[in-house]
């Protein structure tokens, strides 16, 4: 038995022989492998994959109750200026999302783009609610891209912005329908919170920032702390019966069944967020005003539509199809190829995303997908898969 | 008894007379992890020895199960597509893939027997 050549490790990712000697480790790096959770490198980090539940229970587990993720391998930082509006439209000029109106307290999910509106990274973006934060920008971005992200940024900013990297905080968090009683317990302020909206709170007693958002398309929070406390919020949400340690691996499943994009997959340099299907993601001003990298192609795609686009892909029967396998028509034609794809547990089924030229997109229309050289049948479906739980 | 000798590739066949049963080790099913669908041959298909008899995918991988020596399949474990996580549960028993019609019982010389296996995976 082998892993076939075209499957990926357990983070959908290549695996990276040469980085396996000098693996990074998050501040709750020692309780993962106190758990028993199996151990992989994922973006230089060695991270959990799974725990003894096991991926199925551990998806299962964050559909139905709550589920606790250390995401502290992804790059967490700040852009500081004089006041909102400087620092906003400092971050604009690299971002198509509209910053300057995003109010006091609210998060925002926007794209790095290149001068061709290639996607570098994809990040959130938050705003403090405190008044006297005001000036400060709050962004998170992949792991994998943190350090050339930061790179990027720093050599765009005006001179009376500075972005700050927040290397000394841990990053976890809280999905499913139960992460709400579980957080309010600690932190009852978070109950009332809205989805996408953020709040300095204290949890278990430590100063976090609480945000209602995720990646996996259940309720739920994220929750940055002091590297040094972020270890007591984790222990103390895992003492409630209802919340269970995630791994990667579920977090793949949860998000692909959320129809979330993973960056390095999904979404890249060579694809525009239109392409992508992350329309909703460019506010009204934006698309009117441009004053991103790429406006040109990213305007032109809105008004004529993109050569090809992000779909979602159900195959009949189980067979899962994986990254990587070609989408043709019936007969037989290539029009795109899988970009993520595996077997959904919630939808106890397969299914998968991938481009497709424009013609073949539409909810409905009857595609192959190549699996082991054999055309697997597979119709476009709209995302996400599973009903979202988002707090609204 | 019937006898059984692994690969590797953490393959196993049970000899039982001119046929053997292959599944994939205990081992095999613990790093796999939750096995969500099964890939069997057609029955009367050649195999050889080393070469890909079926597929087995967990949530998060897909990866091919060799036969551990040639011959023709005679029978595959259909009850697989429906419970694909019998692998998980039973390997060694309800959880097999397939039986297969020996070509040459000497190939399984060159397989490891059951201690071996035991120690190699603990040398892993």
């Amino acid at each position: 038995m082998a892993e076939a050549a075209d499957a990926k490790t357990a983070d959908g990712k290549t695996a990276d022989a040469a980085g396996t000697a000098t693996l990074l480790k998050t501040p709750l790096h020692a309780r993962h492998v106190a758990l028993g959770a199996r151990m992989v490198p994922f973006a230089g980090y060695d991270m959990p994959v799974q725990y003894p539940m096991g991926v199925l229970g551990e998806h299962n587990w964050t559909r139905e109750k709550a589920g606790l993720f250390d995401v502290s391998h992804m790059g967490q930082c700040f852009l500081v200026g004089p006041d909102h509006e400087t620092v906003a439209r400092a971050l604009e000029a690299l971002i198509p999302a509209d910053i300057v109106n995003l109010a006091p307290g609210k998060q925002r999910y926007s794209q790095l783009l290149n001068e061709d509106g290639g996607i570098l990274d994809d990040l959130m973006v938050t705003r403090s609610a405190d008044p006297d934060e005001d000036g400060a920008l709050y962004l998170v971005v992949n792991a994998a891209c943190k350090e050339a992200d930061y790179a990027h940024i720093e050599a765009r900013l005006p001179a009376n912005v500075k972005l700050i990297k927040a290397e000394h905080r841990g990053l976890i968090a809280l999905q499913g329908p139960g992460a709400e009683a579980a957080l309010a317990k600690l932190a009852p302020e978070a109950a009332e919170m809205g989805f996408m909206t953020s709040r300095t709170v204290k949890v278990a007693g430590i100063k976090a920032n609480v945000s209602r958002s995720g990646y996996t398309g259940e309720d739920g929070y994220e929750i940055s702390a002091a590297a040094n406390r972020i270890g007591e919020i984790w222990d103390t949400l895992l003492l409630d019966a209802t919340v269970k340690p995630i791994g990667l691996g579920a977090r793949d499943s949860l998000r692909l069944e959320a129809g979330l994009c993973l960056y390095g997959h999904d979404i890249d340099t060579t694809t525009s967020p239109i392409e992508a299907a992350l329309n909703w993601s460019i506010q009204k001003r934006r698309r009117e005003e441009g004053g991103f990298p790429g406006a040109a192609r990213i305007q032109r795609e809105l008004a004529e539509g993109p050569a090809r686009l992000r779909v979602g892909l159900l195959p009949e029967g189980r067979a899962p199809a994986r990254e990587g396998a070609e989408i043709a028509t019936p007969e037989g034609e290539v029009v795109g190829t899988v970009t993520s794809g595996g077997f959904g547990p919630t939808l106890n089924g397969p299914c998968a995303m991938g481009y497709v030229a424009r013609a073949h997109s539409a909810p409905g229309t009857k595609l192959n997908l190549i699996v082991r050289g054999k055309p697997l049948p597979a119709v476009v479906a709209p995302m996400p898969f599973v009903p979202n739980g988002y707090k609204r | 008894m019937a006898e059984t000798r692994y690969t590797k590739d953490h393959e196993y066949i049970r000899i039982e007379g001119e046929t053997g049963t292959v599944g994939i080790s205990d081992y095999a099913q613990g790093q796999l992890g939750d096995v969500v669908f099964v890939e069997l041959p057609e029955i009367g298909k050649a195999l050889s020895k080393g070469g890909e008899a079926a597929v087995v995918e967990s949530v998060k991988a897909a990866s091919e199960v060799y036969a551990p020596v040639s011959g023709e399949v005679v029978e595959v474990n259909s009850e697989l597509e429906a419970a694909p996580g019998t692998v998980n549960e039973d390997p060694a028993g309800k959880g097999w893939f397939l039986k297969i019609k020996l070509k040459d019982a000497a190939e399984l010389e060159s397989l490891m027997s059951e201690a071996e296996y035991q120690d190699y995976v603990k040398s892993l």
